[in-house]
C-alpha cells in the first residue's frame, strides 16, 4: 500500500511477556490500539519507533523496511521518520516551547513542514513560546508535544496515550484538536489508548489487544455493537450518545435523557452501560426517570450474556440474561419498555464534532 | 483531628543533633581561625609580592585548570561507558577508576613514577621513542593531580547519568537526532548541573594536592612548586611565608566555592 | 537496625575506644627519637643493639627532614631525643629551652655526587650539575642536606640545573635509585646505604663540606631518662662503632 503501515511485531519481554500483533493502517487512515494496561501498548510503541528490537517480524512503512529480524534488517530510530507523542509528552526541560518544537528540524536531517512559529500558531502556542516545560499545563503540553513532532513531517504518526494525563473538561477540549491534526495528516495514524471513548471518536478502525494478543478488530461500531471478549463488552461495548445537557436533563435527537447528574451544561457525551438497563414487557412502575417503549432490532447471544440492540427514539444496546430472555420470551421485532435509572447515565462534556470551535486560549 | 497550628509545626531541630553539627562545625573552622590568629598580617604584602609566591600561585591555577580539563575530556567518557554500556568486569573497571580516592596520594605518584617515569613501564619506551619526559614537568603535575581528581568527576556524573531518565534520549532520537546529536542536544544539558559540581569539585581537589606532586613532579620553583609545595617547603625555613601562602590558597578555595554556591546546591 | 550498618557502627566504636585506651601505657619505657633521615640506616642498627642491651626500654624512631622535625617539636611533638642533621636547627631548639642539657655533636657526615648504576648521564663531578639536559636533583633549601649541597656547588662556582628539591635526602636518593634523576648530591652515609643501587662520586675535600651531627635530649618529653641512656649509648664506643660503619666520621 501507498504510505501506509504494514507491520507485525513480535517481543518477548523480560518476565515472559509475549506481544504477539499484526497492524495495518492506510494512509490517511487513523487506527486506535486498544487495551487495558500492561497489555503491551507501550511496547508496541517502543518497537515501532525503534527503541526495541523486533524478535520476529517486521515493520514496513510505505515502500521502507524498518526491521526485519529475519533478514538482519534494522533501521535506528532516528532515520524512521515516525512522529511520536509520549505519553509524558517527554518535552525536554531545559529547552523552552519553541525550542522543543523546533527540535526536530534545526539542523537535522529533516526539512521542516513550515516555520516553526507557523506551528506554534496553529496550535495556539505562539504566546507560550519562550515559557519551560515545568510552567506549562498539561494541555499546553500536550499541544508542544503534537507540534513537535508533526513540524518534521512524518511517514507516520504515532500517539502514545495522548490525553491520560489530563483531567475530564482539557481532555474533551484537546481532543477536537487532536481530532483536527489527525484528520489533516496525511500518512497513516496509530493511537494508542486505554479509553475506548477516545477510540471510538477518533479513530476510523480500532484493534483492540489483551496480554499481547489482539483479540478484536473492527469499526468503532462494530466494537461497540458486537463485543467479542468480556473485556470489550465492559469497557467497550457502554452506549455512547451525544446531546445537550441543561439542568441534568440531556436533549438526545428529539427524545429527552434525565441523568442524576444536574450541574453538567451544554454539549455533552453520556454513556450508559448495557447492563444497567433494564427490559420490561410492559410498562414499568418505580423510581427509573427514564422509561420508553422501543422494538428490539437485534439479539445476540454471547455464552452467558444476551444482548439486545433496540431502535428509536434512543437507539441502546442492553444486555440481559439468557434466562430473563427466555423468561420474558423476547423475539426481534417485539416491543418492549426500557427502564434505566437516571444515576446510571454517566456524562463528560465533549462531543464528537467541533460543533463549537473549542476555546484554545486556556482557561487551564 | 489534630490540627498543627505553623507555629506549633516549626519544632526546633533536636538538642543533640545540634550540638554534634556545632562540634563538628568547630573542627572546620578552627583551623582557619588558627591560621588567621597567626598569620603576619602587617608583613602580609611583602611576603606576598616575591616571585616564589607568584610562581606557585600561576603553577597551582595553570595546572589544576588544565587538570580540570583533561579530567572532562577522559573522564566523562569513562562515566558515559560505566553508567550505559554493559561490559565485562564493569564492576571491577569501576573500583580501578575510583582507586585514586582511597590510596594514599604519595603512593600514587609513586606509582605514576613506576609506570611513567622515565624508566617506567610505559614510560621509558616512551621516552626512547619520542624524547619525553613527564616527571618534573610542569605537564607531569598535571597528569599527577588529574590521577588524584578526576574519580570526583566520574563518580558524579556517572551518577546524573545513572539518574537521567532516558525516555528523553528515546523521544531525541523519534525526532531524528543521531546519537551524537543527542548528547550535545539532550543528555549533557540535563546533567549540566551535576557536571558542574563534578568539575568543580574536581578542580578543588586538584589544586590542593601535594603527595602525587611531589613525588611524580618533584618541586622546583616555576616549574613544579605549587601552593601546596610552596607551603610545605617555606614550613621547614620560613613559617610567616607558609602562613602567608596558606592564606592565599583559602582565600582562591573560599571564592570559587562561595560564588558557585548555587549552582552546587542546584544539582540535584 | 541491618546487619550492614551494626558491624559499621561497631567497627567505628572499636576503633575509637582503641586509640583512647591506648594513650595510657607506661611510657616511661619508651623513648621516641627523631632523627634525621640520613641516619635512617644507621639508627636502625643502634636501635637493636640498644634494645639488646637495654630489653626494658622500646625505643620509637621517627624520620625525617631536620627542619620538618625541628617544626615538629617546636609545636609540642611528643619527643625524647633529637638527631639533626646540621647545628643550625639544634641551636633553635636548644634556644628555644627544650632541651634538658646542651648538644652534644656525635657524628661528621659529608657530601657525595650519588649516580643510578651505569652513570647513563655521564657525570663525573659537581661541574655537571650545570648541564641543562640532565635531570638533577638536591635536597630542598631548608634542609640540612640542601643547605650543604648549595655550599658546596657555590665553592665550585656551578651555575646549577636543578629539576627537584626534594623534601628530604632519603626521596632524593630513591629517585636517583629508580634512575628517574641522573644525579643528586646527598650525603657518603647514603651512599654506603644505597648498597650497590647507587654509585658514589667523591667531592674532593676543599669543595666538600663537613655536617655535624648534634644529638639532645628533650625536655619535653616523657621517656626523658630512657632518652639519656639512649643518647649515652650513641656517643659510648659502642654507638660509634656502628656509626663508623655506615660511614659516618668521628665528631
Amino acid at each position: 500500500m501507498t504510505g501506509g503501515l504494514d507491520a507485525r511485531l513480535v517481543v518477548e519481554r523480560d518476565g515472559g511477556f509475549v506481544l504477539d500483533i499484526s497492524i495495518e493502517i492506510e494512509a490517511g487512515m487513523t487506527v486506535a490500539l486498544l487495551g487495558p494496561n500492561a497489555a503491551g501498548k507501550s511496547t508496541a510503541v517502543g518497537a515501532l519507533a525503534g527503541l526495541i528490537p523486533l524478535e520476529r517480524g517486521h515493520i514496513q512503512l510505505g515502500d521502507r523496511v524498518l526491521d526485519d529480524p529475519a533478514r538482519g534488517w534494522f533501521v535506528v530510530p532516528e532515520e524512521r521518520h515516525i512522529g511520536v507523542v509520549f505519553q509524558d509528552y517527554l518535552l525536554f526541560p531545559h529547552q523552552t516551547v519553541a525550542q522543543n518544537v523546533a527540535f526536530g528540524v534545526r539542523g537535522s536531517r529533516v526539512q521542516p513542514g513550515g516555520s516553526v512559529s507557523a506551528w506554534l500558531d496553529r496550535l495556539g502556542l505562539s504566546e507560550l513560546a519562550r515559557r519551560k516545560p515545568a510552567d506549562l499545563s498539561g494541555g499546553q503540553a500536550q499541544r508542544v508535544a503534537l507540534a513537535r513532532a508533526l513540524i518534521t513531517e512524518p511517514q507516520l504518526l504515532l500517539l502514545d496515550e495522548p490525553l491520560a494525563a489530563l483531567d475530564v473538561t482539557t481532555r474533551a477540549q484537546l481532543r477536537h484538536i487532536l481530532a483536527d491534526h489527525l484528520r489533516s495528516f496525511a500518512g497513516p495514524r496509530l493511537l494508542i489508548t486505554h479509553d475506548p471513548t477516545e477510540a471510538f471518536l477518533l479513530a476510523d478502525r480500532i484493534h483492540v489487544i489483551e496480554n499481547g494478543h489482539i483479540t478484536q478488530v473492527g469499526t468503532p461500531e462494530d466494537i461497540r455493537l458486537r463485543p467479542r471478549t468480556s473485556y470489550i463488552a465492559d469497557l467497550a461495548g457502554s452506549n455512547l450518545i451525544e446531546g445537550v445537557a441543561a439542568d441534568g436533563v440531556i436533549s438526545v435527537s428529539g427524545h429527552t435523557l434525565t441523568a442524576a447528574d444536574t450541574k453538567a451544561q451544554g454539549p455533552v457525551l453520556a454513556t450508559i452501560h448495557p447492563r444497567a438497563i433494564s427490559i420490561h414487557r410492559n410498562h414499568p412502575e418505580g423510581s427509573p426517570r427514564n422509561t420508553w417503549q422501543t422494538v428490539v432490532r437485534r439479539i445476540e447471544h454471547y455464552g452467558d450474556r444476551v444482548r439486545l440492540q433496540t431502535s428509536d427514539p434512543v437507539p441502546l444496546t442492553a444486555e440481559i440474561t439468557p434466562g430473563a430472555t427466555s423468561a420474558l420470551d423476547i423475539h426481534e421485532g417485539d416491543s418492549v419498555w426500557v427502564s434505566i435509572k437516571a444515576t446510571e447515565v454517566t456524562m463528560e462534556p465533549g462531543s464528537s464534532v467541533a460543533a463549537v470551535a473549542p476555546s484554545v486560549d486556556d482557561a487551564e | 483531628m489534630r490540627v498543627a497550628s505553623s507555629a506549633r509545626s516549626r519544632r526546633r531541630p533536636p538538642l543533640l543533633l545540634v550540638i554534634l553539627a556545632g562540634i563538628g562545625l568547630a573542627l572546620f573552622v578552627m583551623p582557619l581561625i588558627g591560621l588567621l590568629f597567626k598569620a603576619p598580617w602587617r608583613d602580609l604584602p611583602e611576603l606576598l609580592s616575591g616571585p616564589t609566591v607568584a610562581d606557585a600561585l600561576r603553577l597551582s591555577l595553570l595546572t589544576s585548570i588544565a587538570a580540570t580539563g583533561v579530567a572532562a575530556i577522559i573522564g566523562v567518557p569513562i562515566a558515559w561507558l560505566l553508567a550505559r554500556v554493559e561490559f565485562p568486569f564493569r564492576s571491577v573497571v569501576r573500583a580501578l577508576v575510583l582507586l585514586p580516592l582511597v590510596l594514599p596520594p604519595v603512593v600514587g605518584g609513586a606509582a605514576l613514577l613506576f609506570a611513567l617515569g622515565r624508566r617506567g613501564v610505559v614510560g621509558e619506551p616512551l621516552n626512547q621513542a619520542t624524547g619525553l619526559v613527564l616527571p618534573f614537568s610542569t605537564w607531569g603535575v598535571v597528569v599527577a593531580v588529574t590521577f588524584v581528581a578526576m574519580p570526583f568527576l566520574i563518580i558524579t556524573v556517572e551518577g546524573a547519568l545513572r539518574n537521567l531518565d532516558t525516555r528523553y534520549e528515546g523521544a531525541a532520537a523519534s525526532l531524528g537526532a543521531g546519537q551524537w546529536t543527542v548528547l550535545r542536544r539532550v543528555t549533557f544539558p540535563m546533567i549540566a548541573p551535576s557536571l558542574v559540581a563534578g568539575l568543580l569539585l574536581t578542580w578543588a581537589r586538584a589544586l590542593g594536592e601535594f603527595g602525587a606532586t611531589i613525588t611524580f613532579a618533584g618541586n622546583l620553583q616555576g616549574r613544579t612548586q605549587t601552593l601546596p609545595l610552596a607551603v610545605f617547603v617555606a614550613m621547614e625555613s620560613d613559617r610567616d611565608t607558609a602562613i602567608a601562602l596558606s592564606l592565599v590558597m583559602v582565600a582562591i578555595s573560599l571564592t570559587v566555592l562561595i560564588v558557585l554556591r548555587d549552582r552546587w546546591w542546584g544539582a540535584s | 537496625m541491618n546487619t550492614g550498618l551494626r558491624t559499621c557502627l561497631v567497627a567505628m566504636v572499636t576503633a575509637v575506644l582503641t586509640i583512647s585506651c591506648g594513650g595510657q601505657q607506661d611510657r616511661g619505657s619508651e623513648v621516641l627519637v627523631s632523627a634525621a633521615a640520613s641516619l635512617t640506616d644507621a639508627f636502625v642498627a643502634i636501635e637493636e643493639a640498644f634494645e639488646r642491651a637495654n630489653p626494658e626500654i622500646e625505643v620509637v624512631l621517627n624520620f625525617g627532614g631536620s627542619a620538618s622535625l625541628r617544626e615538629q617539636i617546636l609545636a609540642g611533638a611528643p619527643a625524647d631525643v633529637f638527631a639533626s642533621a646540621n647545628l643550625a636547627n639544634m641551636d633553635v631548639i636548644v634556644q628555644a629551652g627544650l632541651t634538658v642539657a646542651d648538644a652534644q655533636v656525635f657524628a661528621t657526615n659529608s657530601l657525595a655526587v650519588a649516580v643510578p648504576p651505569g652513570n647513563p648521564g655521564a657525570v663525573a663531578g659537581l661541574a655537571d650539575f650545570a648541564r641543562p639536559e640532565l635531570l638533577l636533583g638536591v635536597c630542598a633549601d631548608g634542609v640540612p642536606c640542601g643547605v650543604f649541597a648549595r655550599e658546596a656547588l657555590a665553592r665550585t662556582g656551578v651555575e646549577p640545573s636543578f629539576d627537584t628539591n626534594e623534601p628530604d635526602v632519603r626521596s632524593l636518593l630513591t629517585k636517583v635509585e629508580a634512575g628517574e634523576l641522573d644525579a643528586g648530591i646527598v650525603y657518603v652515609t647514603d651512599i654506603a646505604a644505597g648498597e650497590g643501587r647507587v654509585e658514589g662520586l667523591a667531592i674532593p675535600p676543599p669543595i666538600n663540606v663537613v655536617a655535624s651531627y648534634p644529638i639532645a635530649v628533650l625536655s619535653d618529653g616523657e621517656g626523658r631518662a630512657a632518652g639519656g641512656a639512649f643518647v649515652e649509648y650513641v656517643l659510648s664506643a659502642d654507638g660509634r662503632a656502628i656509626l663508623d660503619q655506615y660511614g659516618f666520621g668521628a665528631p
